[in-house]
This record gives C-alpha cells, structure tokens and sequence, in this order.
C-alpha cells in the first residue's frame, strides 16, 4: 500500500487529494495535513469584501468531506520534510504541527511515498513596514476573515459617506514585487459598483496604486486580444474601464511603509510620492510558507530543495537569463523536485523559473516588477495532472525516473486560463471581466508579437460575465464538497 | 441610457491617462448589461472557455 501525502487543502491540494483518492480507491492512503478547519472559495472573498457574501457562503468544514472520501486528514501545519528519512529508517517524512483545537501545539513525523507539496503562498505583509490588518494600516482580502473585516470597514465609509462625508479609497498592491493584481483589480471594481449602488458614488475618490508597469499588465506582461477589428491591448483596455469608472491610478509603484491614513511610495523613474487614504486595501507579496528541509543526518537543505523565495523547485530551468532569452521551455512540465523524484511541487508552492512580467527596477535600483500570478485554474490543472502521474506510478504505468517521459505534462506555456473578474455584483446589472489567456506564459516563438494565440485570447465586460462568476462559484463549492458529479466538473 | 455628454465627462484635455483612451458610448454600455444580448454572449464565451480548459490538459 503506498501513501500520498499532500501538503495543504487549497485550490491545487484539494484537487490533487480528491483525484487521488478518486482514481486509487482503498488500495492506498491519501493523507491531506492543512492548518485550517475549512475549505475556502478565495474568489469569491472579493463578494465577502463588499458585504455580497457572508464569510459561511464561500467556506464548508473539510473533515466531513474528507471522511466520507476516505481521505484522512491532519489538520496540521507541515513544517520540515526529510525526504531522505533519518538515521534507522530511509522512510522519507513530514513534520507537522497540530492546529486541531483536540491536539493542539502537538507534532507528529508523517511518513509518505509520495509527496506533493501544495501549501500555497505565505501572505508577507512583514515585506513592507506597517502593511496589513495585523498592524492595523491596511486591508486585505486574501482570506475571508481579512474580507470580512474589510466589508466591516467599508460599510462604515458608506455610513459616513451617507452623512455627507467624503472618503478615499485606495486599492491595490502593497510592495514591489506583488503578484494577484486581478484580486485587486475586483476589489476596487466591485467597491465603485456599490458605491453607485448605494448612491454615495459622488462622496468616493477611488484610486488604483500598482507595481505594474502599465496598467492591466496583471503580471502576464499583459494580453492583446481582438476587439472591434483590431488587435488590442489589455493597457487600453484596463485604462478605458478606469477612465469610464472615474477611477484614477498609479502605476509602477513600490509601496515602501504605510502608515495610520497614507503611505509612502517610490516610482520607476525614482520619484517618491505620499498617498492619503481613508480606506486602503493592500494585496501583499507572496512568499513560500517557510518549510525547512533536512537530509537523513539532519543537516539543513533547505537551500537545496527550496529557492530563496521558499518555493520548492521542480523541473524548471532556473538559470538566471536576460528577460530576451526566456523560453517557454523555462517552465517546469512535471513539478517534480529534481533532486527528490518522489517529491512534487504544485500551484503557487512551486518556484517559477522567473517572472512573466519584463523585470524593471526603478532608477534607485529598487527592483519594481509583478511576481508570476499562478490562478485557480492553472493551480487545479497542475494539482490534477500531478496526481494523475503520481497515480499512474503507483499503478506501475512507469517509474518515477520515467516521469519525465512518460508523465502527464501541464506547463504553464501550453495551458491556458479562463479568469471572470467580477466588476459588479448584481444578477441584472452587474458585470464582469470575462477573459480567457492562451497560453499563460507567452511563448513568442509560436505566436511572434503577442505570445499568445489570438484564437483563444479573449475578453470582454458585460452581465454574462458576471452570470458565469456566480454559477462558477456554486460549481466549484459543490465539485469541492464532492457531491454527485464532481468529477464531470473541468478545472 | 447614458449619453456622451455624461460619459465624456470623465476626460481631461491634455491628460495623458484620460486623453489617450476609448471610453465605451451608449449603445457599447446599453449592450453590456441588455439580456438577450448577454445570454448570448454567455453562451458564446462558455463554449469559447471550454475551448480552452481542453487545449490546457495534456
Ligand atoms: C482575493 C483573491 C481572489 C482571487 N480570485 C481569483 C479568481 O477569480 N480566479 C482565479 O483563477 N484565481 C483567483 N485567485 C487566485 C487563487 O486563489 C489561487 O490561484 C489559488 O488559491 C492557488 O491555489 P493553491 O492551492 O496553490 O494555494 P491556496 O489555495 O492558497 O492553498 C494553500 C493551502 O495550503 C495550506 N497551508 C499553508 N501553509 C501550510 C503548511 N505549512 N502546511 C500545510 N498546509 C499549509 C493553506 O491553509 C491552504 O489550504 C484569487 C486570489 C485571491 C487572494
């Protein structure tokens, strides 16, 4: 009997356990450890930001759900891998630390076969001096507790706005090198629609503060798609959709301390500029959780299996190259660890070979670029595609050193991504970006210019959009708890 | 339906945001949000998304 142990209960983990579990039945073990009691459908915190959705509507308990697929589960936080197992036993194993409120503070070594590793990203809100709820200056969405404390706040601003008040919002991202812009590219759209909505629109200036180099870069070097008879850009795009929304914007912006009411922020072209705020959502950077790593006599190798952002590394190429020479065979196919073949790494724990963004530092030297965004859909394609391959070697299709050969392959320069911002919650006159990116890295040998094929490159706004972010809401929440049919549900 | 003399109004001459793009007219706005019209496109682009989950599973 093997075991899979997966790290983390998120988008990529849950997607990885469950089609295990699925595909291996009760021949073998699946063991999911994840620190949290809950399952959450991060996009839809954006909904829970602006009071659309309670925090209940997009979390369910995973115990229940886990139980009933035979999957058992460790509500734990993992902290060290010894993937070569420790003096008296080659069994690699997991470290872990109880968070269940039964066994709390308790660690256990969890041996494992198979490894996948899908613990997400750390949100670094330490990165930039007085940033996030902890320290009070800033908002945040990432998680549904952060998005209900943002939709507490913000209707506190509609009250006083209602009083005849005016409030500043200011939305965006935290630091340099920030990834997830499309989460705050929701966030400010779905604040100016129940701004109008609540008919305070004219009490709001809303503006938009980024890393990015051009607006509706989104970290993906942006997108051209065709529009009208043209081939355009997402710059024009995004900047047409602020200007008719009367939101205003900085962009290239490294955000260097907040503080109670403004922030301070240095430019590409090294200007340093203040912003006051009434009310600031921030994204943070992104970071690996801080797994270490020990070899059989105990000698720290985390540098070996983890790059120094702490994502783990797989089969990518990471030699350091001019943004002119990246390929879109840099990135990894497989996500395996190359030194530990039993070891996978996927959705945002695994280190991208580079940004996708061309890499730009203000004239200080201060590097200001988004980092690779990895969304759901790529993130449940990789947590799938790995399971399958890890199954397969199970089954004995071929051996872990065949993978490579043999293994099933989702590159992130030959999968797409359909992504739905949501610009307005409402089922008659809401909106939504509805875009779909092929590939999600560009790949400028097969399609000169803009990277990408224009076929399958699309996006518009409209009510359709936002139709399709609510049914997919229901969708994922249902394929999630895994109730009758979820396996017919694409990721 | 909004009309141009409301929509132009968040342009400023000279500006190098506002001035340098295209803002949607009435009928673009009217269509965005007129539901025949949108249960047709939502047709369209889930079959156009489908497309490409397929393309992306290898
Ligand atoms: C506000 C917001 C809105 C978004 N909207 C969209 C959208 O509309 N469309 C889209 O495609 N993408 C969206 N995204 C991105 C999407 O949420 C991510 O791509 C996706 O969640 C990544 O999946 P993951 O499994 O890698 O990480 P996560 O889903 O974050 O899962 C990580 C898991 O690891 C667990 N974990 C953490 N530390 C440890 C540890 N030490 N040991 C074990 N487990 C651990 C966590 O508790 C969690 O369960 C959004 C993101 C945000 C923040």
């Amino acid at each position: 009997m093997a075991r899979i142990v997966v790290l983390g209960a998120g988008v990529s983990g849950h997607t990885a356990a469950t089609f295990a579990k699925h595909w291996l039945g009760d021949k073998h073990e699946v063991v999911v450890v994840s620190p949290n009691s809950k399952w959450n459908w991060i996009p839809s915190n954006i909904w829970v930001g602006v009071g659309e959705m309670s925090p209940e509507d997009v979390v369910f308990e995973l115990a229940p759900v886990y139980k009933k697929a035979g999957i058992d589960f460790k509500q734990a936080k993992a902290v060290s891998i010894h993937p070569e197992g420790k003096e008296g036993s080659d069994r690699p194993f997991v470290t872990v630390e109880y968070t269940d409120p039964n066994k709390k503070g308790e660690t256990e070594e969890v041996e494992y076969d198979y490894l996948i590793n899908a613990t997400g990203p750390k949100l670094n809100f330490a990165a930039t001096p007085g940033l996030g709820p902890d320290e009070g200056n800033s908002l945040s969405v990432c998680t549904y507790l952060h998005a209900a404390e943002a939709n507490t706040h913000f209707q506190n601003a509609i009250e006083r706005m209602k009083k005849g008040e005016k409030v500043k919002f200011l939305i965006g991202t935290g630091h340099g090198m920030c990834t997830c812009q499309g989460a705050a590219f929701e966030y400010i759209f779905n604040i100016e629609h129940e701004l109008r909505e609540a008919g305070v629109r004219d009490k709001a200036e809303i503006k938009w503060i980024s890393n990015e180099q051009f607006l509706g870069d989104f970290g993906v070097a942006g997108l051209h798609i065709k529009w009208g008879g043209h081939i355009v850009s997402s710059k024009v795009l995004a900047e047409s959709l602020f200007a008719e929304r009367g939101v205003d914007w900085i962009t290239g912006a490294h955000v260097k301390e907040v503080q109670k009411g403004k922030l301070q922020y240095e430019l590409l072209d090294g200007t340093e500029g203040e912003e006051t705020f009434d009310f600031a959502m921030l994204i943070p950077p992104f970071s690996g959780v801080g797994l270490k790593a020990y070899d059989k006599a105990g000698n720290d190798i985390t540098d070996k299996v983890f790059m120094p952002n702490g994502f783990m590394k797989v089969d990518a190429d990471y030699t350091p190259k001019p943004f002119e020479e990246w390929k879109a065979s840099d990135w990894p196919k497989y996500y395996q660890n190359p030194d530990y073949a039993n070891m996978f790494a996927v959705g945002i724990a695994f280190a991208p070979p580079h940004p996708i963004s061309k890499p730009a530092k203000s004239v200080n030297g201060t590097p200001i670029t988004p980092a690779p965004p990895r969304t759901g859909m790529p993130s449940g394609i990789i947590g799938k595609t790995v399971a399958r391959t890890v199954c397969d070697v199970i089954e004995g299709k071929y051996s872990l050193e065949e993978v490579k050969e043999k293994g099933h392959h989702a590159s992130m320069a030959e999968m797409g991504a359909a992504c739905v911002a949501s610009t307005g919650k409402s089922i008659w006159n809401g909106s939504a970006v509805a875009l779909t990116v092929y590939p999600v890295v560009p790949d400028y040998d097969r399609f000169p210019g803009t990277g990408r094929d224009p076929e399958y490159t699309f996006g518009e706004i409209g009510l359709a959009g936002h139709w399709i972010k609510h049914i997919l809401h229901y969708m994922f929440m249902w394929k999630a708890q895994l109730k009758p049919g979820w396996t017919l549900i694409p990721e | 339906m909004a009309d141009y003399k409301d929509i132009q109004k968040n342009i400023t001459p000279y500006d190098d945001k506002t001035y340098g793009t295209m803002i949607p007219g009435p009928f673009q706005r009217f269509l965005r949000t007129c539901k025949i019209w949108q249960f047709i496109r939502f047709i369209i682009i889930n079959l156009k998304m489908l497309a490409v989950v397929s393309k992306s599973h290898h």
